[in-house]
């Protein structure tokens, strides 16, 4: 292999894998222990809600659309779990199924209002959490009541065998959704449309049916993800606040591009973690918990100005 | 401007339709309920209320003109009003230097915004979400509630009248004159409609159009600044929760669109969003008349944000 070859691999490589094995090779030198597989595998399933909502993000950013309705629908989930099942096990299974039809339901009515009404979907899914932040509290009477039963509580806290429900959750919803998006027929229309949506409504893709397919997904993913944070974290008013803003940051850490037609399955998950890891080795380092989010900020400005220089550089 | 060019960047009329009638039916239904819908003290409040939204939606409005986007408006809200509290620090003498301290604070954040989305080329969603991060996390370290004072003369900008009109709306109609003569009487203001509308085409046509963006993000601090300002007079000081808590970063742009601008920039008027403003206050009033529950207000809000965006779309087709 010439050097020139290796170079062009070495280009190929997403940076954000270098972000997080820098971040990671940090918290070890910090903290040792971390690289035991037990500790690891706590951080993949602490990663794990995060993750799940990005690859959701993900399928709608890559449409040419936005997502800001999530962490508003999370706490929703969590909210009704816990007020509908009042701590009872034997109403764990529909729960679960309601929940997850919820997020579909949502992601068909965000859908719909974007490409039927036209509205954008900046708009839409910001009157959306309006919305769902406002029922969900009326209905409850201003703060969660009820409780999360223990067996509803399980995917985001316990193991089956050494590994966490959630990690064994998240590599199935992850290969699921890397088959969806990168060897599908789908996939390639939901490029073709983020990526150009006159040209690829001219070749017959149906545009439409693809970004609420999109939105779809990512209601459904929100869904799961408010199941295992509800077993990871417990009953709260906020379970999801600021999940909107992490999901999307993740999806640009890992190269996707607002406005539509870029992005990767794996690269979204190295966007998570990545995000996740951050937050771990600067709270080894002690630094006051406020400055993370300065760190966040500083972080994906300069992931996507860099993105932005590759790709002219590359033209 | 020609007949055909007023036509294609549109009217404010349609919203101000819309703002009377949802007053009319605000006065009729306070009044079915043996209230009083248009007494002073009743306007004098929704005026009131609207000065902090509505000067923040005036920033809000240029740069969602000019095609881009400010998300990190809520914290210079805050880092503004903290700061014009802490250089005052209740002493009368330093109220220039603190508003001077204070919108300085807005102007340099506003051309960060500008530069990195001009500079490095980044989405404008992103450069000032992450500004917003950054800003929130240095506020939130150095303090975690009020903080200084501003003395008792500028309360005056937050609690007097003259001849009933509050002090602060001569403030808010003074940042719009300024605004609406800017976007509409100068070559600047062409160009931001230009920048908003086709920037490829506006660039061909020999505008620098990132010194127009560039601008536009730094009027948008200086809005944002003012309205900090505001805040701190009205409540005593400043304190790194009073941007966030208004939630004034999706409010104004909320306002924008319900003021008729897209989106996407380059169409809508500066005195749609400003009746946009004077609506939700309208609103807000109805429903503290009635001591609605505020998730009931939060909910039709946002249903009313989706239907007036989509009533918008559906004219614009037919």
């Amino acid at each position: 292999m010439t050097a020139a070859t290796t170079a062009a691999r070495l280009r190929r490589i997403a940076p954000i894998w270098v972000v997080l094995v820098l971040v990671l090779v940090g918290i070890v030198w910090r903290d040792p222990t971390f690289a035991d597989p037990p500790t690891l595998l706590a951080f993949v399933k602490r990663s794990a809600p995060l993750a799940v909502l990005a690859l959701g993000q993900l399928f709608v950013v890559i449409s040419g659309e936005l997502d800001l309705s999530v962490g508003a629908l999370i706490t929703a989930c969590v909210v009704a779990a816990a007020r509908l099942g009042e701590g009872d096990p034997s109403r764990t299974w529909w729960i679960i199924l309601l929940v997850l039809g919820f997020g579909v339901v949502v992601g068909v009515v965000n859908g719909l209002i974007t490409t039927m009404l036209r509205v954008p979907s900046f708009i839409t899914t910001l009157g959306m959490m309006l919305v769902l932040g406002g029922a969900v509290f009326l209905w409850t009477g201003g703060s969660p009541t009820g409780a999360l039963a223990e067996n509803f509580r399980q995917y985001g806290r316990e193991d089956i065998g050494p590994v966490p429900y959630a990690v064994v959750i998240l590599l199935a919803i992850a290969v699921a959704a890397y088959f969806l998006l990168h060897r599908s027929r789908f996939g390639h229309q939901v490029f073709a449309t983020g990526g150009g949506t006159r040209a690829a409504e001219l070749s017959g893709v149906a545009v439409r049916r693809i970004r609420v397919t999109s939105f779809v997904l990512s209601g459904l993913l929100a869904a799961v993800s408010a199941i295992l944070l509800a077993g990871f974290a417990g009953l709260s008013a906020n379970a999801g606040q600021g999940y909107d803003f992490q999901s999307i940051s993740a999806v640009v850490l890992g190269g996707a591009v607002l406005g539509g037609g870029r992005g990767g399955i794996g690269a979204a998950l190295g966007g998570a973690f990545a995000l996740q890891a951050m937050f771990t080795l600067l709270n080894l380092l002690g630094m006051a918990a406020p400055l993370r989010d300065t760190v966040q900020g500083l972080l994906i400005v300069a992931a996507v100005a860099f993105a932005a220089y590759r790709l002219r550089s590359n033209r | 401007m020609t007949a055909a060019a007023h036509r294609h960047v549109g009217s404010s009329r349609p919203v101000w339709l819309v703002l009377v009638l949802l007053f009319g039916v605000a006065w009729l239904v306070v009044a079915l309920d043996g209230g009083n819908f248009v007494a002073l003290p009743n306007l004098q409040n929704i005026a009131q209320s609207s000065v902090a939204l509505g000067l923040v939606a005036v920033g809000q409005s240029l740069v969602v003109l000019a095609g881009s986007l400010d998300l990190s408006v809520a914290y210079v809200v805050s880092v503004s009003a903290v700061t014009a509290s802490v250089v005052m620090n209740g002493s009368a003498a330093d109220i220039p230097l603190g508003l001077a301290a204070a919108l300085g604070v807005g102007a340099v954040i506003g051309l960060g915004n500008g530069a990195v989305i001009v500079g490095l080329r980044v989405n404008p969603f992103i450069a000032t979400l992450g500004m917003s991060l950054v800003v929130r996390g240095i506020l939130n370290a150095l303090f975690d509630n009020f903080a200084g004072a501003v003395p008792d003369e500028f309360q005056a900008l937050g609690y007097d009248a003259v001849a009933g009109v509050p002090v602060s709306l001569f403030l808010l109609a003074a940042v719009v004159a300024g605004a609406w003569l800017l976007l509409h009487r100068t070559r600047f203001g062409y160009h931001v409609y230009a920048v908003g509308g086709n920037i490829e085409a506006a660039r061909a046509s020999g505008i620098r159009t990132g010194r127009v963006v560039l601008v536009a993000h730094v009027l948008a601090g200086v809005c944002a600044a003012a309205s900090g300002v505001f805040l701190a007079s009205r409540l005593g000081a400043g304190a790194p929760w009073v941007g966030p808590d208004g939630g004034y970063d999706l409010e104004s742009i909320a306002a924008v669109v319900l003021g008729g601008t897209a989106l996407a920039g380059g169409r809508g008027r500066l005195l749609g969003t400003i009746a946009a403003v004077l609506m939700l206050a309208v609103l807000d009033s109805v429903f503290n008349q009635f001591q609605a529950n505020a998730f009931v207000q939060t909910l039709v809000r946002g249903v009313i944000i989706i239907g007036a965006v989509a009533l918008y779309a559906f004219r614009e087709q037919s």
